[in-house]
């Protein structure tokens, strides 16, 4: 399939010139077309900033819901239609912060998902606040002494919870980004990608660059299926160095969550399609 | 009604009480499926404190020959299961109260207050028969005794309860029961007690469901198939109801992570065309109303079953209220149409959840049913539903290629798509949008489609569940009242006896119906009961008619309102 295929046409795209969010789109629409998943097919879930306007600018089903919610919202819907693409991406105010709690017990559900998360060390749409993902000393006008607090670190958290794909991408590195975007997207069940992410705008210190000299590749024979590795390689922040980039952790042993409720082990059909059981019902009633 | 327990009762009422754990429950499930095997209507309802040990709980069963279903003060019959229970329900007793009791439990200023108070050493009884357990056990045939169950009934009824145990604990038992049926029939004759309740042949063929299980056959029935909520006294019932019969019906359960995953979990789940509910209390509700008002602005069908509590805050957790009316009314920023529904008795719970999800399929609005600690642990026998009564109506269209989700239609509503049927994309968006369901900052357009969604809001009035007027057509005194008081309401009428005096319930809150002056504007005098402080269902009858209430009858002690209580009530203000 062609990338052209989730194009919107003229639209206006709110946007700085210049963002990460730009490629990120564009990587998305890549990797999309390559796994030719149809849009009609295609549920993006966001909440609200900047990166989770991403939905309303390639052709697909959209919900856009509450800022923070785009988990259990997306979580619902995979549930309710496990035959359904669905990708679940804002920024990391959204994910982190406000949906910080959702994150972690969405990890714990594993539903066949993917998790985008822009990650622009910064609140973009209101105008430059610390995000959770700030690094110390980060000044901004609420943080007028930097950032006190210890930066969440989204790929050793979700290492702790076992998620079954974890990953974090410069998007500096646009086919790297593209090949890990598949992979999570293929993965069945819960793929956490962490999108390190430039904001011209508000973040003047992590910059491009700045992502450039602080990240490294995992070395090329790391193996993702030691969860040990995986924290210890997690736990690399670039106050000590680098921050590695890469697949650091997979678990193929889980099970999504669909296939571990009693709804589809017979019947396989979404929600939608389904009618109620009459004469079961009329038992359950008498039974009473 | 309200005098003394003496000589021959068609209407019995039956407190059992005691600290968590000592079997209250247990005595309750045995006696109120007896009692409706032999053909007597049975009602029982519960108090109980906010603890898993101790504290006192307390259960009103009553037996009655014709239909009971509201609670009423006075007890009949009181078996204490524990020394603190007779001090737990002192003020519910009268001199005709018959007290079956160990005999340390009794005291001088019991025995003066009530002389019918009978020594039965249940623990000794049991302690010979193979286990102190068997009190209960013994109680029941007591009970059973008094109330001319047939011996035989008892005995095969227990045979059965027990027949999963071993088969001295069944023998055991079942001794126990005829143990507690002799003596029963011993003090029946010494002390010439007799209970003249009369088998109706109509009860066999009913149910016997509590107002939490009429709303989940209704969600059932109303086609629910998902759920995700986080446990919170008194809403909890919904879950796990849901949850014991998930695989049989398809349903998908989640324990969310908190109320705010709830809800969004339930409007993800509808917008991918599932059907789903989201239930809690007062203070999970307060959280999840940006998830309404979200409903409110995609235009997404929601159902959330609130099981009101008395608050604010934590509140009483386990106590009974009519506290959160205004907070459904008005939760969630923005403007937005909804309804709300507060059922009377089960067969209305159970139609209004079915409808509940209908209406907000139809209308693509949140839809609430306002439940509270007393409905939802309150039960007697009714008619069996009638689910083949009860559509499952699915409101969405298979889309086409040009599809947009928020077309602008005569009266409002847009044809609702749901993801992977059709060729069309389904947009929906918290943002205001265009019709195809993207951001817009058209601020004419912003105008359009606020009169959209709120243009929906004339059709849910045209759709409104007319309160019920009872008994009369003609009165001088109109009582008005909402959820779960309608039984109690009904019987304290027909005891208070004048034929001048209705009552108008209100299973739909709101909207209100269009005409509902006309139907105020022909009393003398308006009283409105409800269990608050404040009078919220008043208020909102007046900000839609005009007419404010003349009398209140509130109550917010964090119990029911009982027969006795609004009898008085009405003595005082109309008598
Ligand atoms: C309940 C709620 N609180 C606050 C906001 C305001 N708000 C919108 S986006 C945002 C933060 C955005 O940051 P991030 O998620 O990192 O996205 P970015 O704009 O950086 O891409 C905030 C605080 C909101 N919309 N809703
Ligand atoms: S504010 Fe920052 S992240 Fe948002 S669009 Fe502008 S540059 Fe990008
Ligand atoms: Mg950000």
């Amino acid at each position: 399939m062609d990338a052209k295929h989730y194009d919107m046409g003229e639209i206006d795209i709110a946007w700085c010139p210049g963002c990460g969010d730009f490629s990120i789109l564009k990587v998305l629409k890549e990797a999309l077309a390559e796994l030719d998943v149809a849009p009609e097919n295609l549920v993006m879930v966001s909440g609200i900033g900047q990166a989770a306007k991403i939905p309303h600018y390639l052709r697909c089903n959209v919900f856009n819901g509450l800022h923070g919610r785009s988990l259990p919202a997306a979580f619902a819907i995979q549930s309710s239609n496990p035959n359904l693409t669905v990708i679940a991406e804002s920024g990391d105010g959204d994910m982190y912060g406000e949906g910080g709690n959702h994150f972690i017990h969405n990890i714990r559900r594993n539903p066949n998902m993917t998790n985008l998360v822009h990650n622009n060390m910064v609140y973009g749409l209101t105008k430059g606040q610390a995000s959770p993902t700030s690094q110390r000393g980060f000044k901004t006008p609420v943080q007028v002494d930097g950032v006190l607090l210890e930066p969440f670190n989204p790929v050793a958290v979700a290492i702790a919870l076992d998620a079954s794909f974890v990953a974090r991408v410069f998007i500096g590195d646009r086919e790297h980004t593209k090949d890990v975007f598949k992979q999570a997207i293929t993965h069945k069940g819960y793929a956490l990608v962490d999108i390190l992410q430039p904001c011209v705008s508000f973040n003047k210190v992590n910059t491009f660059q700045w992502f450039k000299d602080n990240t490294e590749k995992l070395p090329p024979d790391y193996d993702p299926t030691s969860r040990q590795q995986a924290f210890a390689q997690a736990c690399r922040t670039c106050e000590d160095g680098k921050m590695p980039v890469g697949i650091f952790y997979t678990n193929l042993n889980k099970k999504p969550y669909h296939e571990n409720i009693p709804v589809y082990q017979t019947d396989s059909s979404p929600l939608w399609q389904r009618y109620r059981n009459d004469n079961k019902l009329k038992e359950l009633i008498e039974r009473f | 009604m309200g005098k003394s327990f003496s000589g021959i009762r068609k209407d019995v009422s039956v407190v059992l009480c005691g600290s968590a754990g000592m079997g209250v429950q247990t005595v309750e499930r045995l006696l109120v499926r007896i009692f409706k095997q032999a053909g007597y209507h049975v009602f029982a309802t519960k108090e109980y404190m906010s603890r898993v040990r101790g504290g006192m709980n307390s259960v009103t069963i009553r037996v009655s020959s014709k239909p009971v279903q509201a609670e009423v003060d006075r007890i009949d019959v009181l078996i204490p299961l524990d020394k603190g229970a007779i001090e737990h329900v002192q003020r519910r007793l009268t001199g005709g109260t018959l007290i079956l009791a160990e005999p340390d439990y009794l005291n001088d200023a019991v025995k003066e207050k009530c002389p019918r108070c009978m020594e039965v050493a249940f623990t000794e009884i049991a302690k010979a028969i193979g286990n102190k357990l068997y009190s209960n056990v013994v109680a029941v045939g007591v009970v059973g005794a008094i109330f001319g169950i047939n011996p035989d009934l008892l005995t095969d009824f227990i045979r059965k309860r027990f027949s999963g145990k071993e088969q001295n604990v069944i023998d055991e038992n079942v001794a126990a029961v005829e143990k507690g049926y002799e003596i029963g029939n011993e003090l029946c004759e010494q002390h010439q007690i007799r209970m003249a309740i009369e088998p109706d042949s109509l009860v066999n063929d009913q149910i016997l469901v509590n107002g939490v299980e009429a709303v989940g056959l209704g969600a059932i029935a109303g086609g629910c198939n998902f759920i995700g909520a986080y446990p919170m006294s008194p809403s909890t019932g919904l879950l796990t109801f849901l949850a014991k019969h998930a695989r049989e019906f398809g349903i998908v359960v989640e324990q969310a992570e908190d109320e705010i995953a709830g809800v969004n979990m339930a409007i993800g789940a509808w917008y991918a065309g599932a059907r789903a509910v989201a239930s809690t209390s007062g203070g999970g509700f307060a959280l999840m109303t940006e998830g309404v008002s979200l409903a409110g602005m995609m235009e997404s069908p929601l159902v959330v079953h609130l099981a009101q509590r008395p608050g604010p805050a934590t509140g009483l957790p386990t106590r009974t209220g009519q506290e959160d009316l205004n907070l459904a009314l008005y939760a969630g920023h923005g403007e937005f149409p909804r309804a709300i529904f507060a059922p009377g008795n089960p067969q209305q719970a159970f139609d209004l959840t079915a409808r509940a999800f209908n209406l907000a399929a139809q209308y693509q609005v949140p839809v609430f049913i306002l439940t509270d600690q007393y409905f939802v642990d309150t039960y007697y026998n009714t008619p069996p539903f009638d689910a083949s009564a009860v559509k499952v109506e699915h409101h969405f269209v298979e889309t086409g290629q040009a599809y947009r989700r928020f077309e602008i239609t005569e009266n409002g509503i847009s044809p609702r798509g749901i993801p992977g049927y059709g060729k069309g994309l389904v947009v929906a968006d918290s943002d205001e949008h265009d019709e195809a369901g993207h951001i817009t900052e058209d601020l004419d357009l912003r105008v359009r489609m606020v009169d959209k969604r709120l243009s929906k809001g004339r059709l849910l009035e045209e759709a409104v569940i007319e309160p019920t007027l009872w008994p009369n057509e003609d009165f001088k005194t109109l009582v008005l009242c909402w959820g779960s008081t309608l039984p109690i309401m009904q019987e304290a009428i027909a005891v208070f006896g004048r034929d001048d005096v209705s009552l108008l319930h209100f299973a739909q809150v709101f909207p209100l119906p269009i005409d509902l002056r006309q139907t105020l504007e022909q009393a003398e005098t308006i009283i409105c009961l409800e269990g608050n402080a404040t009078g919220q269902f008043a208020d909102l009858v007046e900000l839609h008619t005009g007419i404010s209430v003349d009398e209140f009858l509130l109550k917010y002690n964090g119990l029911n309102f009982t027969v006795e209580d609004v009898v008085a009530s009405l003595e005082k203000m109309i008598g």
